[in-house]
């Protein structure tokens, strides 16, 4: 096993063979180290590099990736820990060495839950993208071969042939300076994150990638190979477990990132029937709201909706018999037979309450999921009002809702849209994952921290700032 | 056309699936060449029988297996499911966890009640020639996406038998896609965004991805036919109104006058298309150019796909050749060198193909006295006789193509393969036949 690598007898290295063992100021992380070293050490390293991960979430989260402010601010912070960043500094070994190690004995801390996996990938990733966007163009070729990347470069006549199209295609290239750039030749299902988007000239199942947009497809591979990395590291973690004088660090260390404990465990809450309708307009995010009174208006929803809206009333306490009630009563009033209904859609109710199939205890969709997938279409009513409108239609229903004209204003999206939805998004998950204390699911527009009773309104009222962000006309989807 | 009765259903059934129900090819299809082990037997089906009951995790041995089920059972509805890590039919003793989908054929649902807001012949389930145009522009579109920009070579296109189409794309590279990748696919191919609250659905970047281009010089064929004289998008106020809400408010005050002193949808599109491109001096930051008019015709004519059956690589989807118990047609293939006569109206019934059947049955008995013929060869002339014939000859092109390529794989592989044995055998001199030539 790799990591009993820390106890394994290997000598120093010493001299030139330091250099030769660490090429770039970057890498994937592919061998684990094998070299002794102190166990005050290897405490240092975990602690410094926590530091350094923290920090890389905090900049994330305070300024928009990518730019000027946060690149500096991140080299700073890396400087300042002593790990490797830039390529041309002279005597980098120990930096990436420190980089190295420290890195192999965080995989040790942070395997052993999808939270915490979840939570170093992303870190990881940023700090991987900063770093390979400061590198060099003529470092970028041998840092990819010496990583096993292999990408293939196309020819000049091959690049000539296509070149207006991979033009049209790329939004990263500005402009017809195609001569300059490395073209590379991948299979489609490599690319996916930029297909996807319709980022590449796809053309008989390859996509013609420039060399700007490799970073996308590097970063995916990097994120799939931790990811598999750490699951195999979580099965090899009770040998390691067992040695007394790392135990003890392994746990601090894996517990000191989770911040707020909002698993307090309290009443589900139970609700009854008639109070839906009353509760609908109080208390619900817009998004039931407006689902909840397409139900009520149609007798009927569609698959979407009624995922979304009938796990949601499960999350806020409706028990089963309650909920086939309701969806039943609901669907009858729509000229629907009650034998059709008890055939068709009882099943699926039952089976959202993990009472059929695999009998697993479906938790309401969290609002990163309800914004990011399944978006709705001609005859839908679920996903999220805030995303899915129109802005106009947006600011009539709220003001319907009697939302003071004033709290809704048009402001230019920021890139960072994504990336405050993202830390927003942890906390409510968070919260989510421990069933709806309050009637009514927080939506995302709502205070991040409800602990009391309050309804949408008025704690949406206090956080005029968010909905600024997220009334606008186009989303980044649409207009990138 | 005989007019077909769903209370006739289970008799017509039981002769579909006795006499005309193409087996053979079917088995060939799912079966692949028999090259991987068990990829028959572990493909799940669901059958729904009569008064809605619905059975999954069924699963086959062989053809005559499937047969004699089909015939047993006498389905109203056969759907295709996935290739799973063991029998369908013995999922339950599996170990929990273990039965998983493997693979499946990549598939796309074109529904034309997604077209609701945009036609105004018909709505929900109804069809009619005028609003099927809206069919073969996206069968147009996707294929060639899914030809020349992915390389998919293997794509079967299917007439749903009531509102649409479905295609299944049969390459093995395909079939064993992850569910991340066919969103990516059905993402790159859509363009239409947004449900009842949204009013424009398609916007353009500045950069005009060559999908798209293409796509656009697709529709402009069909344009004027479809939208401009059938649909009649610009007949009157009630309908340029739809059209001017996917255009600036600006311009609206110019459209309404010159759109009230020409006569017809074709001289408004127009003149909307030069006041469109033109570079307006008061909006910043608006693309000067076909942008404007690209986008709405993209609206009115794009496909608009449902992610949600080509994602999954457990989904269920209606199998060619099934029959549609409202309508009566038979789910069959279309045949893409003639998209554009296809007629949705013209595909056989279940009814008509029957009394076809029948017609013949009675005038054959009367010239021959001799019934000893077996039961299969009657089989396999039978759907030979009637109008269901053509579209089983377009599936078994599609097979041949199948073929041809898994040979070329087999070739390639065998070839590799024989240096080593004829370095170690001398017996085997000759190569083996590849099992598929059976069928």
């Amino acid at each position: 096993m790799e990591f009993s690598g820390v106890k394994r007898r290997k000598p120093w290295l010493i001299g030139d063979q330091r250099k030769a063992s660490y090429p770039h100021s970057l890498q994937f992380y592919l061998q684990p180290p094998s070299e002794n070293i102190s166990l005050i050490e290897f405490e240092n390293l975990a602690i410094d590099r926590l530091k350094l991960l923290k920090s890389v979430e905090n900049l994330g989260v305070s300024y928009v990736k990518g730019t000027e402010l946060y690149q500096s601010k991140l080299e700073a912070e890396i400087r300042r820990l002593k790990f490797s960043y830039r390529e041309s500094l002279e005597d980098e070994y120990e930096p990436r060495r420190k980089d190295h190690i420290s890195h192999f004995i965080l995989r040790l801390a942070y395997c052993q839950s999808e939270d915490l996996r979840r939570w170093f990938i992303q870190q990881e990733m940023d700090l991987l993208r900063f770093r390979f966007s400061i590198l060099p163009k003529d470092k970028i070729q041998s840092f990819l071969q010496d990583s096993h990347l292999h990408f293939e470069a196309i020819s000049e006549e091959e690049k000539n042939l296509r070149e207006q199209e991979i033009i049209a295609s790329s939004t990263s290239l500005g402009g017809p300076k195609l001569e300059l750039e490395y073209v590379y030749k991948i299979p489609f299902a490599d690319a996916l994150d930029l297909f996807r988007g319709r980022k590449v000239y796809l053309e008989n199942g390859f996509a013609y990638v420039p060399l700007k947009d490799i970073v996308a497809i590097i970063l995916n591979e990097f994120r799939a190979k931790l990811s598999k990395a750490l699951a195999l590291t979580a099965r090899s973690l009770p040998a390691v477990q067992s040695d007394e004088r790392l135990q003890p660090l392994l746990n601090h260390l894996s517990h000191s990132y989770i911040g707020q404990d909002y698993s307090i465990q309290g009443n589900a809450g139970k609700i009854s029937l008639d109070q839906i309708d009353s509760l609908s307009t109080k208390s619900f995010p817009p998004c039931m709201r407006q689902l909840h009174k397409a139900l009520r208006e149609n007798h009927h929803l569609r698959h979407g909706g009624r995922m979304q809206y009938g796990l949601f009333l499960k999350g806020i306490g409706l028990t089963l018999e309650q909920a086939l009630q309701f969806w039943k009563q609901e669907f009858i009033k729509g000229k629907m037979d009650p034998d059709k209904f008890d055939k068709g859609y009882s099943y699926n109710i039952r089976h959202s309450f993990g009472k059929e199939g695999k009998r697993t205890d479906y938790t309401p969709f969290s609002c990163l999921k309800i914004i990011l997938t399944n978006p709705p279409s001609q005859g839908d009513y679920h996903g999220c009002p805030f995303r899915h409108s129109d802005p106009e239609l947006l600011k009539q229903k709220l003001q319907s809702y009697k939302i003071t004209p004033g709290g809704i204003s048009q402001d230019h999206i920021s890139s960072s849209f994504l990336n405050e939805l993202g830390i927003q998004l942890k906390k409510t998950t968070v919260e989510q994952q421990n069933k709806a204390k309050e009637n009514g699911q927080s939506c995302l527009y709502s205070s991040a921290l409800p602990k009391k009773r309050k309804t949408w309104r008025s704690t949406y009222q206090q956080d005029i700032n968010i909905l600024n962000v997220y009334t606008q006309k186009g989303s980044l989807k649409y207009r990138k | 056309m005989e007019p077909f009765d769903p209370a006739e259903l289970p008799e017509l059934l039981k002769l579909y699936y006795r006499r005309l129900f193409p087996y053979a090819q079917y088995y060939r299809w799912l079966n692949y060449g028999g090259v991987v082990k068990n990829y028959f037997q572990h493909r799940e089906f669901s059958f729904t029988l009569k008064d809605d009951i619905y059975i999954r995790y069924q699963s086959f041995n062989n053809q005559s297996d499937l047969e004699k089920e089909m015939q047993k059972m006498n389905p109203y509805k056969i759907d295709i499911g996935a290739v799973y890590s063991h029998r369908p039919n013995q999922h339950n003793t599996v170990k929990l966890g273990a039965f998983q989908a493997q693979e499946k054929e990549l598939v796309f649902d074109i529904d034309m009640t997604d077209y609701d807001d945009v036609r105004r012949c018909c709505s929900s389930a109804d069809i009619c020639s005028k609003c099927w145009t809206l069919m073969t522009m996206a069968i147009r579109i996707i294929d060639r996406a899914l030809k020349e920009d992915f390389g998919f070579k293997h794509r079967l296109w299917v007439y749903s038998g009531r509102r649409g189409v479905h295609c299944w794309v049969c390459d093995e590279s395909v079939r064993k896609l992850s569910s991340a990748v066919r969103s990516g696919i059905v993402e790159y191919l859509s363009l239409v965004k947004g449900g009842q609250d949204v009013k424009k659905k398609v916007h353009l970047s500045e950069n005009v991805h060559p999908f798209v281009r293409k796509s656009i010089s697709i529709i402009k064929k069909y344009f004027e036919g479809y939208a401009l004289v059938g649909q009649d998008i610009l007949e009157n106020k009630e309908s340029w109104d739809k059209i001017l809400a996917l255009v600036p408010e600006t311009m609206h005050n110019d459209l309404q006058q010159n759109f009230q002193k020409h006569h017809s949808s074709l001289q408004r599109w127009e003149y909307l298309k030069k006041a469109a491109s033109q570079c307006p001096s008061n909006i910043k930051n608006e693309k000067c150019g076909p942008w404007l008019e690209w986008e709405i015709m993209l609206q009115y004519c794009f496909p608009r796909l449902d992610i949600n059956v080509s994602k999954g690589i457990n989904h269920l989807l209606k199998s060619p050749f099934s029959v549609h118990p409202k309508t009566g047609r038979i789910s069959v293939p279309i045949d893409l060198q003639k998209v554009d006569q296809f007629d949705p109206f013209a595909v056989p019934t279940i009814s008509s193909i029957c009394h076809e059947l029948d017609a013949i049955f009675t005038s054959e008995a009367e010239k021959e006295e001799n019934q000893a013929e077996s039961d299969i060869k009657h089989r396999t002339r039978d759907y030979k006789k009637t109008s269901l014939a053509p579209y089983v000859k377009v599936f078994e092109q599609f097979l041949e193509n199948l073929d041809k390529s898994r040979k070329g794989e087999l070739l390639k592989k065998s070839g590799t393969m024989r240096e080593t044995k004829m370095n170690y055998t001398k017996m085997n001199s000759l190569p083996c036949l590849p099992a598929y030539w059976k069928y």
